[in-house]
């Protein structure tokens, strides 16, 4: 009998409990309330300016309308000029691939280095790196804007990219080293006495066994990266600028009227390839968190 | 095929000493056995050998070169790893021709070379299964298929059979020995079990604390024990040690045993040697193999080295083939072993006999043998 209550608690058939309840509408609130941004989002853009007008925060468009989207894309103003948002999304997209992949390799790399062939100091070098991690944005500020000067990468897309990467070692480098911390040593001495050096046995041995943390890692990076403001509004310039600069200028910009269709249309933009990545690697994500030790 | 030797190596880490003076030399076709407890340096020296890691001094040759600044992948070895270490991201295949293939080996050698090993070790099947698709005995094989296919001077193991379960480990253990006697290559093994060690090497080297305690064939380790850490490591069940005492009553040198029930008694040592008498009225430590106890049917024997007494029987313990009967001598619990009909009977006295030509004695103070 005991066996039967039990079983019935835990498949849900039969009767639900109160508890039960409770906790299907508490968890029903929180489900609402993280989504009503987005769907105020969506519908808004999705409406024309007297709907927005006449009609509630929340009510749905009397009338569907791209034309805020279209216009997000292509003609909006950002500053002083109304070429939309396209340029900037592909700055964005050519500032973020770049600095993911050269920051994951080189972290991969740290991470390799840090663990299978220790080094005298090699735990401060990791102490360091990890520091790195908690220095304030702003506190690079200065130093990164001369050293930008100096390189003559002031302004530029390479800068920023150079910016991103040096920011992201850090982390990258975090999550390498602690997963290949739980990779035995001893494949890399059978690597080492079948002849394989210290780019053969990370080509053909580390980097195949690392698929969760590369996605982890690119998904880190990538987040950070398309979302980042300050970097970008501080070291880039006119055309040069990410989206999210572009974004805030085409809110600020706005004369007479405010577009809260455009607005919402060019957030979304600006915000779907992390929602992108997310969806598509999502379940590597969370694999790649928990996973850890490879069994051999 | 090559010998090895290894002379006055010392290793350190920081202020730690963790290998002292190791003087060992094989021949070429040996097996040689490491062995001893956790944290002894089994495994340094084995990788030191490897060129896994260097020493802090002296040198290591394999075939009468040195070989101390030499890469591992130059050195012409090949090891199989406790943990196996099979690359979990390729086939058995691939695992196997990994180290022909970084070293650019035409395809057709490396292709005979699979092969032949793949036959030798009857993995044929299991070939484009990944290792993470294997069992624990499974990917022995195929660890020890890698080490084989390079036809190397020296084969290193490090405890390969310590994560197989019991009859498996027994059943490799077997086909490791009958792998050495087939391809007559020299073979360095590390493991903590005495019994591995002695039913494969052909010479063992017991270690302790840094220091190689003894090294010698397997019979003469079994049978003259170095000291008494060896004496107590070497065998199962352990040798017996028994503080006991030198007499020398009526010419004849006796040790000197206090039973439980407070008799003293006296064992008339066979065949004594003049290094012993030294020992005349001072305290020793008495070592006999549990096997060299027997009951009062030895007694029979022509034997004129069996000495008889009587003593309590604590336990007795059935093993099947024997008894392991326990009784106190000299304050200290002592197992014999004893055929399975013997009449011992736990908690009133036995007769028992014991080979004194078996016994060896100790330095009560530094446990060396006498």
């Amino acid at each position: 009998m005991t066996e039967n209550s039990f079983s019935m608690a835990g498949t849900g058939t039969g009767r639900i409990t109160v508890g039960r309840w409770l906790l299907f509408i508490v968890l029903g609130i929180f489900v609402i309330y993280f989504l009503a941004p987005l769907y105020v989002m969506v519908t808004t853009s999705l409406k024309t300016l007297d709907d927005i007008r006449l009609g509630g925060l929340m009510s749905l468009p009397t009338e569907i309308t791209f034309a805020p989207w279209l216009k997000a894309w292509n003609s909006a103003c950002v500053g002083i000029q109304c070429d939309g948002l396209n340029g900037y999304f592909w700055n964005s997209v050519k500032i973020a691939i770049p600095a993911v992949l050269i920051s994951t390799l080189l972290g991969a790399i740290n991470g390799y280095a840090l663990t299978k062939w220790r080094f005298p100091g090699a735990n401060i070098v990791f102490a360091l790196m990890l520091f790195g991690c908690f220095i304030p944005f702003q506190v690079v500020l200065m130093p990164m804007a001369r050293t930008l000067g100096l390189l003559g990468l002031a302004g530029t897309i390479p800068g920023l990219i150079l910016v991103h990467v040096v920011y992201g070692i850090g982390f990258t480098t975090l999550f390498f080293r602690n997963y290949y911390i739980t990779i035995p040593d001893e494949l890399v001495k059978a690597a080492t006495i079948d002849g394989a050096g210290f780019f053969t046995i990370f080509w053909r041995i580390m980097l195949p066994l690392s698929i969760p943390i590369i996605v982890v890692t690119v998904i880190w990076q990538f987040t950070q990266i398309w979302n980042d403001f300050l970097f970008g509004v501080s070291f880039s310039a006119g055309g040069g600028q990410p989206i999210t600069v572009a974004l805030n200028n085409i809110v600020n910009s706005s004369t007479g009227v405010k577009e809260y269709n455009l607005d919402m249309a060019s957030a979304i933009i600006a915000g779907l390839p992390t929602l992108l990545v997310y969806v598509l690697a999502g379940r590597y994500f969370i694999r790649g968190l928990t996973a850890g030790s490879v069994k051999g | 095929m090559a010998s090895l030797d290894i002379s006055n190596l010392v290793k350190r880490f920081g202020e730690t000493e963790v290998l002292k003076n190791i003087n060992i030399d094989i021949e070429d076709g040996e097996f040689l056995v490491l062995v001893g407890p956790s944290g002894c340096g089994k495994s340094t020296l084995l990788n030191i050998i490897a060129g896994l890691e260097t020493a802090t001094d002296g040198n290591v040759s394999i075939g009468e070169k040195v070989v101390n600044d030499v890469h591992p992948k130059d050195r012409d070895i090949a090891m199989v790893f406790q943990s196996y270490a099979l690359y979990p991201n390729m086939t058995v295949r691939n695992n196997i021709t990994f180290g022909m293939r970084v070293r650019k080996t035409p395809a057709d050698q490396i292709e005979e070379a699979l092969k032949r090993v793949a036959d030798l070790l009857q993995i044929t099947p299991l070939l484009d299964r990944k290792p993470g698709q294997l069992s624990g005995g499974q990917r022995q094989r195929v660890a020890m298929g890698r080490a084989l296919v390079r036809d190397p001077a020296i084969f290193l193991f490090d405890e390969p059979l310590s994560n197989l379960d019991a009859k498996l480990r027994v059943e490799m253990r077997t086909e490791i020995k009958k792998l050495h006697q087939r391809l007559g290559t020299t073979i360095v093994y590390v493991t903590h079990d005495q019994i591995e060690a002695i039913t494969l090497a052909t010479r063992i080297a017991v270690m302790k604390d840094g220091i190689a305690q003894q090294f010698d064939t397997p019979q003469v380790i079994y049978d003259q024990p170095a000291n008494t850490f060896v004496a107590g490591f070497m065998g199962s069940p352990a040798m017996n040690i028994i503080p006991a005492r030198l007499t020398n009553g009526n010419d004849a040198l006796a040790a000197e045993v206090v039973l439980s029930d407070g008799k003293h008694l006296h064992l008339e040592i066979h065949d004594p040697d003049e290094k012993l008498r030294a020992y005349v009225d001072q305290r020793v430590q008495l070592g006999l193999r549990p096997e060299a106890f027997g009951d009062q049917d030895l007694a029979l024997s022509d034997n004129s080295a069996i000495r008889q007494f009587t003593c309590h029987v604590d336990v007795t313990e059935p093993t099947g083939p024997d008894i392991l009967a326990m009784i106190n001598m000299g304050g200290v619990e002592v197992t014999t072993r004893l055929h399975s009909a013997a009449d011992v009977q736990t908690g009133s006295p036995g007769r028992f006999t014991v080979d004194m030509s078996k016994a060896v004695f100790f330095d009560n103070e530094n446990g060396v043998r006498i």
